[in-house]
């Protein structure tokens, strides 16, 4: 039995109750700790917490040598941990279906996603979000410009983007190098860049930070650690717009 | 000195000229006479002692190419001769002959407009006579011939005067013969050499003594003077009246051509850029006050100056100061520290050096050997210099003592930089330096000179073979999967067609051409239009074709999609050895939606993966390296001689018998080749006169291929079983 379980945005508390008692009752706890991270909480603590032994896997063992994992979950119950909703921006529905074709039983027990938090945090509408995208840190020969076509494609059609923020190993992306990166693809593409941007940090924290206001204001704004995310408003509905004043300094 | 300083400020006041400039090499055969001549024609302009020259070997700067009585590097020199009443600069390189330096001959030509074909009297065009004539042709290089050792004729083999003329006249028969096959229009349009014309001069460069036809209705020196002459041992007299220099000047200021002349014609051989830009239209015209064009030749280490760049400045003018742009690399600016024209090691210094000269300047930090270097910030490169020889033997190296591993690594920085047909690489599990060249000698001079003029004390491995896979059928649509499987790429491969791999070899197709021109060239060897018109990258002679249309997000991917592809070039599944001769097609491509999910980590695995399985499904094969072979002997040697191709696995294929010496023509790997030298030596009592040229990769025997297969990967590290193509698409 394999069960992908969220555990939600920030720390501990995130996790629904329903995954808890599944990962407290598993006979092998899996901890992908690649595509996202719970900024809240170490390993040490969440071993406490679920008085379990978690396994930390890096992409290579999820990516290219799952076999521990299918075997684990052959032979017994699998928590397979991730942070956000586990099938929300990852790559995991390979590995669930390559766990069905080997016969093993799979399910999801949800948590709550930056997808949806984004729209709490800033009062922009889930209704009005285009495509997302990400904006990954260049590498060499590696410079896509997809990530402001993206924005550019909907603010055309008067629609929200959300701009998810590359994490590698120990580097974050932060709001205001995302940015500079955003703009340099605008400059690159001859695109115009955004006039307005919703800087969020640490959603699910208990201090969250969300800053709205132009690029040149927020690459000068502190967000504190991270993890950070973007999103890049269209033209605002007066409720938006009253609720970034409220909320988001705008 | 003061002879010397004279000739500098006469070699500076020509220098603006270039009516006044001829930009010669001078080339041949090993052991033709080539450094010989030039070192007489230097004495005979003033610039050394006559008595000196023929002894001194004055271009052989280099410790180790005296001792050894051989030229390693190209050397420059720049000399004045008076011919009709006016002072000609004349800036000369000499070239080394021996094939293991090859490259040296192929960037030589770049620099200069003629070429002095030195031919042994006796022994006749050679191999190498012929790979430098195509290399010169190939260059746009017009050659003149010079006859050398004409007394050994008439002492060694004590041909009469009849004998000596239809002797003489055969050999300049012969080299017609290579033109017209390399190039018929060049040899229609009027480079055949003729000696009624004055392409051709006959003499004794050791004895410092030349004739030549025109030179002849003026001095009255005959052919039967030349005979007698020989004969009653006086060429002290054929060298007072009939001196070497005045006749091979004579003949290279009068038949060949100035840089305005020369670059009018050459410029379209070397660049392919917009003819009717700045820089264009300067290079044609040979135009000083145009933007600087250097191509880079050469770069040696002076210890003092450090790197100095030589090369052809085809227009502009360079001063001390002048700030440049190499094209390829950063585009920061490299201040020129000295501008200086070369005088054998010498380099002298001057104001200001324009267009049609050979340069050696300082400051090019970034320039590498085949650098195009400019004023503007962007141009178009000069077309990449082409070798004729591969590399075939690597050794590894390493540091006697651990603190000299930082010095080491600067060291073989720098022998890659001065030349470019040596490979520097490392070998990223066992962290070993390895130096790969075109031979055991070429391998030996190198790391003699690490040790001797680099101070660094090293140890080397034994040389090992170079080898080659490639693919011998077709395969595909093969899939490649990322790591996340959420991108995949679906590849073709087949063996790439002789007739375009032909033209990558020549430089009739690159990347650096406009892709119109690319696209005829190829359709018009054959290739499909849809195939010719899409071709992404070239590498070695391995080509990328993408066929996909319209896939979303590939433009900016692709860059990574060949990275993957260039991985599985560097290493084929065999045997960890360079691929070559692929083509492979993209045919179709899915990727992620998001950039993350199909960066670099994804994009690169799935690539080579897919590549590499696939050359193991379209019949990976090994090759190895092959030299033609030729050895002449005396006929009673003959058999030890053919011996020793034949029982190294080679093929003789032709035997030539001139009076009573033979020549064997053959060929043999590589891998078999270790310690030929000294066997041929001792299997002819030391009388063979032989030489090897690079004769490309062939198969592997098939019924030796496992077991070199396996001690490559034994020697390599690797599993012994050989790779399955499902190994690489898991």
């Amino acid at each position: 039995m394999l069960t992908f379980v969220g555990l939600g945005l920030y720390d501990l508390g995130d996790i629904s109750v329903k995954g808890l008692e599944y990962v407290r009752n598993a006979d092998t706890v899996f901890l992908e700790a690649y595509t996202s991270r719970l900024m809240g909480a170490d390993v040490g603590a969440m071993e406490a917490f679920f008085g379990k032994e978690i396994r930390v896997l890096g992409r290579e063992d999820v990516e290219q040598n799952p076999r521990d994992i299918l075997d684990c979950a052959a032979a017994g119950r699998v928590a397979f941990l991730t942070g956000g909703d586990p099938m929300v921006s990852t790559t995991h529905a390979d590995l669930r279906m390559r766990a069905a074709a080997a016969g093993i039983e799979t399910s999801i027990i949800h948590a709550s996603s930056i997808s949806s938090a984004v729209s709490g945090l800033s009062g922009l509408q889930n209704y009005r979000f285009g495509k997302s995208c990400s904006v990954p840190f260049p590498a060499k020969g590696w410079f896509p410009t997809a990530p402001i076509e993206t924005i550019a494609a909907n603010l055309a059609q008067n629609l929200h983007t959300l701009v998810y923020l590359d994490i590698q190993n120990d580097r974050y992306m932060r709001v205001p190098e995302a940015i500079a990166v955003l703009e340099e693809m605008a400059q690159k593409r001859g695109i115009e860049p955004p006039a307005l941007y919703v800087g969020i940090a640490r959603a699910g924290s208990e201090r969250p930070v969300v800053a709205a206001g132009t690029g040149a204001t927020l690459k000068e704004t502190d967000f504190g650690p991270p993890l950070h995310i973007l999103a890049v408003p269209a033209d605002l509905h007066p409720m938006e717009r009253e609720y970034l004043e409220t909320f988001a300094g705008l | 000195m003061t002879r010397r300083k004279k000739m500098v400020e006469r070699v500076t006041e020509l220098m603006d000229k270039p009516e006044r400039i001829r930009n010669i090499g001078i080339v041949a055969h090993i052991d033709h006479g080539k450094t010989t001549l030039s070192d007489n024609l230097l004495a005979g302009a003033g610039m050394i002692s006559e008595e000196l020259a023929g002894r001194q070997l004055f271009m052989d700067s280099d410790e180790e190419e005296q001792a050894r009585g051989i030229t390693i590097d190209a050397s420059n020199v720049s000399m004045v001769h008076e011919y009709g009443g006016e002072e000609y600069l004349i800036n000369m390189i000499d070239t080394p002959g021996h094939v293991d330096f090859g490259g040296d001959v192929t960037r030589a030509m770049r620099a200069v407009d003629g070429a002095v074909v030195v031919v042994d009297a006796v022994e006749g065009t050679m191999p190498q006579t012929e790979t430098v004539l195509r290399q010169a042709l190939k260059e746009g290089v017009r050659p003149v011939l010079f006859i050398n050792k004409v007394d050994r004729l008439v002492n060694e083999l004590k041909v009469d005067e009849q004998e000596m003329q239809i002797r003489l006249a055969k050999v300049i028969d012969k080299v017609n013969k290579l033109i017209k096959g390399m190039n018929e229009k060049m040899y229609n349009d009027g480079w055949k050499l003729d000696a009624a014309k004055g392409t051709v001069a006959f003499g004794s460069a050791l004895y410092n003594w030349a004739v030549s036809v025109p030179f002849m209705k003026k001095s009255g020196v005959s052919f039967k003077d030349v005979f007698d002459k020989c004969n009653a041992g006086d060429m002290k007299w054929l060298g007072k009246n009939s001196p070497l220099h005045a006749v091979l000047l004579d003949m290279v200021v009068k038949h060949l051509p100035n840089p305005l002349q020369a670059q009018d014609r050459r410029i379209h051989i070397i660049w392919h850029g917009d003819y009717t830009s700045a820089e264009g239209k300067a290079m044609v015209n040979c135009d000083p006050n145009g933007p600087a064009c250097l191509m880079v030749t050469d770069i040696s280490f002076d210890p003092h100056a450090g790197e100095v760049a030589t090369g052809r400045l085809f227009s502009g003018t360079l001063r001390r100061g002048t700030e440049c742009y190499i094209i390829g690399a950063a585009k920061r600016a490299n201040r020129l520290a000295q501008v200086g024209i070369f005088m054998g090691a010498e380099r002298i210094e001057v104001e200001a050096l324009p267009a049609g000269n050979i340069a050696a300047v300082t400051g090019l930090k970034d320039a590498i050997v085949g650098s195009t270097v400019t004023t503007l910030l962007e141009m178009t490169p000069f077309e990449s210099l082409k070798h004729y020889s591969e590399p075939v033997m690597t050794v590894a190296v390493e540091a006697k003592s651990m603190k000299d591993l930082p010095k080491l690594v600067e060291v073989l920085r720098q022998v890659g930089k001065e030349d470019p047909t040596v490979q520097v690489s490392i070998n990223e599990e066992t962290g070993e330096h390895l130096i790969s060249g075109m031979g055991e000698l070429h391998l030996e001079i190198i790391t003699g000179r690490i040790k001797r003029d680099k101070g660094v004390d090293i140890i080397t491995s034994p040389p090992i073979v170079v080898y080659r896979e490639t693919a011998t059928g077709s395969a595909g649509p093969v899939e490649g999967k990322s790591p996340n499987r959420h991108n995949r790429f679906y590849i073709e491969l087949e063996p790439m067609d002789p007739a375009i791999v032909k033209l990558i070899q020549d430089g009739e197709v690159s990347m650096n051409q406009q892709a119109i021109e690319r696209r005829d060239a190829l359709a018009a060897a054959g290739m499909d239009k849809d195939e010719a018109k899409n071709v992404k990258a070239i590498e070695g002679t391995n080509m990328f074709i993408d066929m996909t249309k319209g896939i979303q997000y590939l433009n900016e991917t692709m860059e990574l999609v060949l990275d993957g592809w260039r991985e599985a070039l560097r290493g084929g599944p065999l045997a960890d050895e360079l691929v070559q001769n692929l083509k492979i097609r993209l045919v179709d491509v899915k990727l992620h939606e998001d950039a993350i999910h199909r960066g670099p980590a994804q994009v690169i695995p799935a690539v080579r993966s897919a590549v590499k399985a696939g050359i193991l499904m379209a019949g990976d094969s090994l090759l190895e390296p092959v030299q033609k072979i030729q050895i002449t002997v005396p006929s009673e040697q003959m058999g030890a001689a053919t011996s020793q191709i034949q029982g190294r696995r080679g093929q003789v294929f032709d035997m030539l018998s001139e009076g009573d010496t033979m020549t064997i023509v053959g060929k043999a790997p590589v891998a078999e080749l270790f310690g030929f030298a000294g066997d041929v030596r001792s299997a002819t009592e030391g009388r063979a006169m032989w030489s090897t040229e690079f004769a490309g990769f062939e198969l592997v025997p098939a019924g030796i291929v496992d077991e070199v297969v396996k001690g490559i990967r034994r020697r390599k590290g690797l599993k012994e079983q050989i790779p399955r193509p499902d190994d690489y698409l898991a």
